[in-house]
């Protein structure tokens, strides 16, 4: 999807000639990216937009090259823009027009032609989540509605890739979770590859397949979040009582031992600390099955599934200073 | 993830993506496609109805006078039309000016302040397309503006049964008098409105250029006039836009001059005229194309 070859931005001081160099905003990085969502992560200033930008072709690279999608990002800027979706950092929607007229229009800057411009258009608002709002003024919506307009426009072309910049921006938690959620689905459910930014590692971590963390320009890690998470993947489930089994919990616990599956100690889980944290069996998920074994149990104990959900390993635990400082560089993931 | 209750989840939400298999028409169309959006906004259509009175209100007060025209010379039998189809332009410069002042900053500093010129560079087009597109769709709108009026003289005089080959003459002139003119101020609005991202310094910004400089210039003139310096008063001409396309027109199009005195120029100056429109069409597109080369990013 994307590779870099010791890409370097630097921009000039305002301060002429004597002063060299000016910010380097991109330092010699290295990538290979591919399909899938990945997060570009880095403090303020790090350089993701510097690099979207470089990317999209809008911005020449100082030195080194890029490739997006097998295209040389300096000579084919135009055939990198049509099949890539570019969702920027700051706002960029005209309150005056109605979301629908707005991404129509970029629809047919993308170059659909006006009927299947104004189909996506429907179809991708729906996909965001704008039902009859999106007849209204952009003026009027939230930041949340924005976010997703800002979204709809990069998607309505069906690009094979879309560059996010941070489009949790802004959001509360309750929207950052529901962007993410959309992000993934953009990959899952319509098959698109994801390069989104932040500067929190933490929000990426169940959103993302692949992790890189750059610093001043300077790639600090490029990794998968499975590697980290696939292999102790924890699953956390929490039943109902009923009267046959009124202790449900006990009741899964002892089913669930039978059929051989490790459940972590402590199943009165006080280390978790949430509420009903006491009903919540932590068990080893070790592939596909465990979610089936799982299912059937509970069906057959006919106790009611309050949830079931996996507990991720937090990748910023992998990537804290000391543990990265022991593990030694490795090769780049992908 | 694949545990059941994503599994679910995946399922409420999934209303079906689709992909798009479809042609796409690239950077020529989505010029295409910016030019007609651009045009259509200049007078409100696509846009909120708010957005749609004052263009309409201008345009329709920028027919009134040919429609009176043309009324009274088919009523009255006359034998020519009693305002020149040059002329006209001249006569209505105010109107021009004001819808150029509502409508350039409309077009260009709305990009600007809602800063939706990166995502129109984040698609197929270059900054050429998006400076040509801008510039071509105000030219445009200015053209129908102006030619209108003139295509309702033209029409009236033919029901009038005035003589067809002198007023078809007339109108061909006047027509390519109102082309030069909607180019020139064309490029001159859009270049004052995409100075600012500020829409009201947008609008102040283009009437004082085009009062100032027309207030300038037709001072100057009467006092050349009555100090007896005629010569003077077709180079001061050269300074105001209006006086400039009034210049053009009466060297080579058939006007008559509304210089004090009629002193315009004739074809030698008239080329210097033609010269001086030239350099502010060309000198526009490239204070264009320079105001957007940072702004992509
Ligand atoms: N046009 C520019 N001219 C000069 N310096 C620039 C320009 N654009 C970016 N920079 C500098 O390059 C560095 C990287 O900027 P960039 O915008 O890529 O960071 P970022 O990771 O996107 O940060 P943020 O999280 O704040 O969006 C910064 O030091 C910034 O000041
Ligand atoms: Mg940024």
């Amino acid at each position: 999807m994307i590779a870099t070859e010791s890409l370097s931005k630097r921009f000039p001081t305002g301060v002429p000639p004597a002063k060299r160099g000016g910010v380097t905003a991109l330092d010699r990085l290295s990538l290979d990216i591919g399909p899938g969502v990945t997060g570009l992560v880095g403090a303020n200033g790090a350089g993701k937009s510097t690099m979207i930008k470089i990317l999209l072709g809008l911005s020449p690279a100082t030195e080194g090259r890029a490739e997006v999608l097998g295209l040389d990002v300096a000579t084919s800027g135009t055939a990198i823009r049509e099949r890539v979706g570019y969702m920027p950092e700051h706002d960029c929607l005209p309150p005056d027009v109605s979301a629908t007229e707005f991404v129509v229009h970029m629809a047919r800057m993308s170059g659909l032609p006006p009927t299947a411009a104004r189909e996506r258009t429907a179809d991708t608002l729906r996909h965001v989540g704008l039902y009859e709002e999106r007849y209204r003024p952009i003026g009027g919506y939230s930041t949340g509605m924005k976010q997703r307009v800002k979204l709809a426009q990069a998607l309505v072309h069906d690009p094979k890739l879309v560059l996010l910049d941070e489009p949790t921006n802004g959001l509360d938690p309750v929207g950052r979770d529901e962007m993410l959620g959309l992000i993934r689905r953009v990959h899952t459910d319509f098959g698109i590859s994801v390069l989104v930014t932040s500067h929190l590692l933490g929000e990426l971590e169940r959103t993302c397949d692949h992790v890189v963390v750059i610093d001043g320009g300077r790639l600090l890690r490029s990794s998968s979040t499975s590697d980290f998470t696939q292999l102790t993947a924890t699953l956390a489930v929490e039943v109902t009582d009923t009267d046959t089994h009124p202790d449900g919990t006990a009741a899964l616990r002892k089913a669930l031992t039978a059929a051989g599956i490790a459940i972590h100690g402590a199943p009165e889980g006080t280390a978790d600390g949430l509420p009903g944290a006491g009903h919540v069996l932590l068990l080893e998920a070790t592939g596909e099955e465990t979610y089936d074994i799982v299912r059937d149990t509970v069906a057959d104990l006919g106790l009611g599934l309050v949830r079931m959900e996996q507990r991720r390993h937090h990748i910023a635990e992998v990537f804290r200073p000391e543990a990265a400082a022991a593990q030694p560089q490795e090769a780049q993931a992908r | 993830m694949s545990t059941p209750t994503t599994r679910a989840e995946t399922q409420i939400h999934n209303i079906g993506y689709r992909d798009y298999d479809g042609p796409r028409l690239g950077r020529a169309y989505a010029r295409r496609s910016l030019f007609s959006q651009s045009l259509r906004g200049a007078y409100g259509l696509g846009r909120s109805a708010k957005s749609k009175v004052l263009p309409m209100i201008l345009f329709a007060v920028m027919c009134i006078p040919a429609l009176v025209v043309v009324a009274v010379a088919v009523a009255t039998k006359v034998k020519d039309l009693p305002l020149d189809y040059t002329r006209y332009a001249i006569f209505t410069q105010a109107l021009i000016g004001l819808y150029l002042a509502a409508q350039a900053p409309q077009s260009v500093s709305r990009d600007l302040r809602f800063k939706t010129v990166p995502l129109y560079f984040s698609r197929p087009i270059e900054r050429v397309d998006y400076v040509l597109a801008k510039y071509g769709a105000m030219a445009s709108a200015l053209f129908v503006l102006t030619a209108s009026p003139l295509l309702i003289l033209y029409i009236g005089s033919l029901l009038a049964k005035m003589d067809f080959a002198e007023q078809t003459k007339g109108f061909a002139q006047g027509l390519v008098s109102v082309a030069l003119l909607s180019l020139l101020f064309g490029g001159i609005g859009l270049v004052m409105a995409a100075l600012t991202p500020r829409r009201g310094f947008g609008v102040a910004a283009v009437i004082a250029a085009l009062t100032i400089s027309y207030g300038a210039v037709s001072t100057l003139q009467a006092i050349a006039w009555s100090t007896d310096s005629l010569g003077a008063v077709k180079w001061l001409g050269l300074f105001s836009p209006i006086t400039l396309i009034d210049g053009v027109q009466t060297a080579f199009l058939g006007a008559t001059s509304s210089f004090p005195g009629q002193a315009g120029p004739g074809a030698g100056v008239g080329v210097v005229y033609l010269l001086v429109v030239l350099a502010l069409v060309v000198g526009s597109y490239a204070v264009l194309m320079r105001r957007y080369r940072k702004v992509g990013l």
